[in-house]
């Protein structure tokens, strides 16, 4: 297999984005990108469209995005896989250029949400588990289904909702020196805890809003990454799993086991030691779809023992300067989740992590080089993990 | 039963309802306008409000277990149980991808379980949207699988893991059709 770097990222500004169409979004990144690898699209052997749809008129947006960024005849396809679509399409073009089909591929993450209204993008995402058995009858919603890890965590662990309300504190600390962040305001714990429950045990300020946006992402071989930059940031490798549709099979309701699988795979590939992986990374995405996901990955990644997560958020030992930090663009939370381009957007500010390219305030120390990201789909139904560094694998 | 307070008649009626001020307004404006563009009230951005809408309705093939509907409408929950391999599968499907033949028996769903996890459903989906806040809980059944499925309580907050909880199966009060649910052990 060949070696693979990300040589350009780009992304568009997170938000409610009324002024712009799905393509112009996507544009917006996709320009960024090119401008930033110093490439022009003529250049691009192929590209990897992540968007989930449906609550979006435009049911091809490969083809859609290829018109409108003057790719045609360039070949294009859309890769799915829930909120992970951005991981999802990112591996996809990864292997296109290790196996040695391409040289240069492009990967759009995009999603344009507010085309529909809210109580029907809950109804949409609330179908995204298992259609039949958990919401035809049952009516179940994305926060409903995390609401049940977070009941499981507060029961048994002691966590209180003030802990999960810490998670949003940080995340919107942080999203408030991204420009590109949705939310750009810092939030107090009194505030999260006076938010009115969406599902309870989790309340408005534990959850994601619904954001659109996009990302892109210029992958390249390595003889080509050489060509174009002397910054590349290299992909180490790849762990990914999945986990049962309906959630009522799922083994435990304390962390999501399809991360704890794809943590698994991606240390072996990479030679990350599992009983201590903090040490190997100045900063990590983790996906915090809700408050109580990032606290889940917490242990499921390795980076504290299973009941213990609380207490190093209590720490704040996931700011700068702790063990760990963890979502300096604002994370999902803040930063926004806008489903398809959510991953890609994770690796497009590691990479600038990596860089040193993040804005004051919140640029982690550079020190290792290696950053950790992890993208997980519905309710840990799928899970993408991957690691970047600065040095070649 | 009455013909009146079912899911079919209530959901159609209740989502027109709901868009009934935005549509008329679109429909004003094509008048007096030519086009079905108004300002969006938060930024002020033109916006063309879809002239199509789309409806789905999906339908579903049961064939392979219709026994479990059946066996609902005889007050009763049944699942299937791989005849080669013991494997008891909820919910109810007819092939055993462990033993890779389509050997099933149907089983009986015993009426009691406890209660793993839970959550209360404060912001609705659009299809649920006229019903009041509902408990769905996670249940653990002596069989060996777990239940989803709403958890009718009058206080929520009494709920805790490992609670007893009974199957109970009857028409769904305002939708009609014949469904499952638990009730706390009192
Ligand atoms: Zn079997």
């Amino acid at each position: 297999m060949r070696k693979v770097a990300i040589v350009g990222v780009g992304i568009a500004k997170y938000g409610y984005r009324s002024d712009a169409t799905l393509a112009e979004i996507a544009f917006e990144a996709i320009k960024e990108a090119l401008d930033d690898a110093k490439i022009d699209a003529r250049d691009i052997d192929s590209f990897v469209v992540g968007n989930t749809g449906v609550w979006s008129s435009e049911p091809l947006p490969a083809v859609l995005i290829g018109e409108y960024a003057g790719l045609v005849p360039k070949n294009g396809i859309r890769v799915e896989a829930a909120c992970a679509t951005g991981l999802a399409a990112t591996r996809t073009a990864y292997t296109m250029i290790a196996s040695g089909e391409a040289d240069i591929v492009l990967v759009i993450g995009v999603e344009k949400m507010s085309e529909s209204t809210t109580p029907q993008v809950v109804e949409l995402i609330g179908r995204a588990g298992n259609y039949f058995w958990e919401f035809e009858n049952f009516g179940m919603t994305f926060p409903g289904y995390y609401a049940m890890y977070a009941t499981s965590y507060i029961k048994r662990f002691g966590v209180k909702e003030e802990d999960l309300c810490e998670i949003a504190v940080k995340n919107h600390y942080y999203g408030s020196m991204n420009p590109k962040a949705h939310f750009q305001n810092r939030i107090t714990v009194e505030q999260c805890m006076s938010s009115r429950y969406i599902a309870w045990p989790l309340k408005l300020f534990d959850s994601s809003p619904i954001t659109d946006g996009a990302a892109a992402l210029i992958l390249a071989s390595e003889d080509k990454a050489k060509e174009i930059t002397d910054s590349s940031v290299w992909i180490r490798g790849w762990g990914y799993a999945n986990g049962t549709s309906n959630l009522s099979k799922r083994s435990d309701y304390i962390g999501l086991e399809a991360t704890r699988v794809a943590a698994q795979m991606l240390y072996k590939k990479a030679g990350v030691d599992p009983s201590n992986p903090a040490k190997y990374f100045d900063v990590a995405n983790l996906h915090d779809a809700f408050t109580i996901a990032e606290l889940m990955a917490l242990s499921d990644l390795g980076f504290v023992k299973k009941g213990e997560e609380h207490l190093i958020v209590r720490e704040k030992q996931t700011y700068i300067g702790g063990i760990l930090p963890v979502n300096l663009d604002g994370g999902l939370k803040a930063k926004g989740h806008p489903i398809g381009a959510t991953g890609v957007g994770m690796l497009v500010d590691l990479t600038k992590q990596l860089q040193q390219r993040a804005e004051k305030g919140r640029q982690a120390p550079i020190k290792r080089g290696w950053a950790l990201a992890h993208n997980v789909g519905g309710t840990g139904h799928y899970v993408f993990t991957t690691i970047l560094s600065v040095d070649k694998p | 039963m009455s013909g009146e307070k079912t899911v079919i008649k209530k959901l159609p009626e209740y989502i027109d309802k709901i868009s009934e001020e935005a549509l008329s307004m679109i429909d004003r404006l094509t008048a007096e306008t030519g086009l079905p563009i108004y300002m969006d009230p938060k930024t002020g951005a033109p916006m063309w409000l879809d002239v199509r809408e789309l409806r789905l309705r999906y339908t579903l093939p049961v064939k392979s277990i219709v026994e479990f509907f059946e066996a609902l409408r005889n007050g009763v929950m049944k699942t299937t149980k791989c005849k080669e391999c013991g494997t008891i599968y909820f919910p109810p499907q007819i092939d055993c991808p462990k033993c890779r033949v389509r050997n099933m028996e149907w089983i009986e769903v015993e009426k009691e379980g406890e209660l793993v996890t839970w959550t209360v459903i404060n912001t609705k989906p659009l299809t649920f949207s006229y019903h009041n806040d509902y408990v769905v809980g996670i249940v653990r059944m002596p069989q060996g699988f777990n239940i989803l499925a709403w958890v009718r309580t009058t206080d929520p907050r009494k709920l805790a893991p490992g609670a007893k909880m009974r199957l109970k199966i009857g028409r769904r009060e305002d939708e009609n059709y014949i469904s499952y649910w638990f009730e706390p052990v009192e």
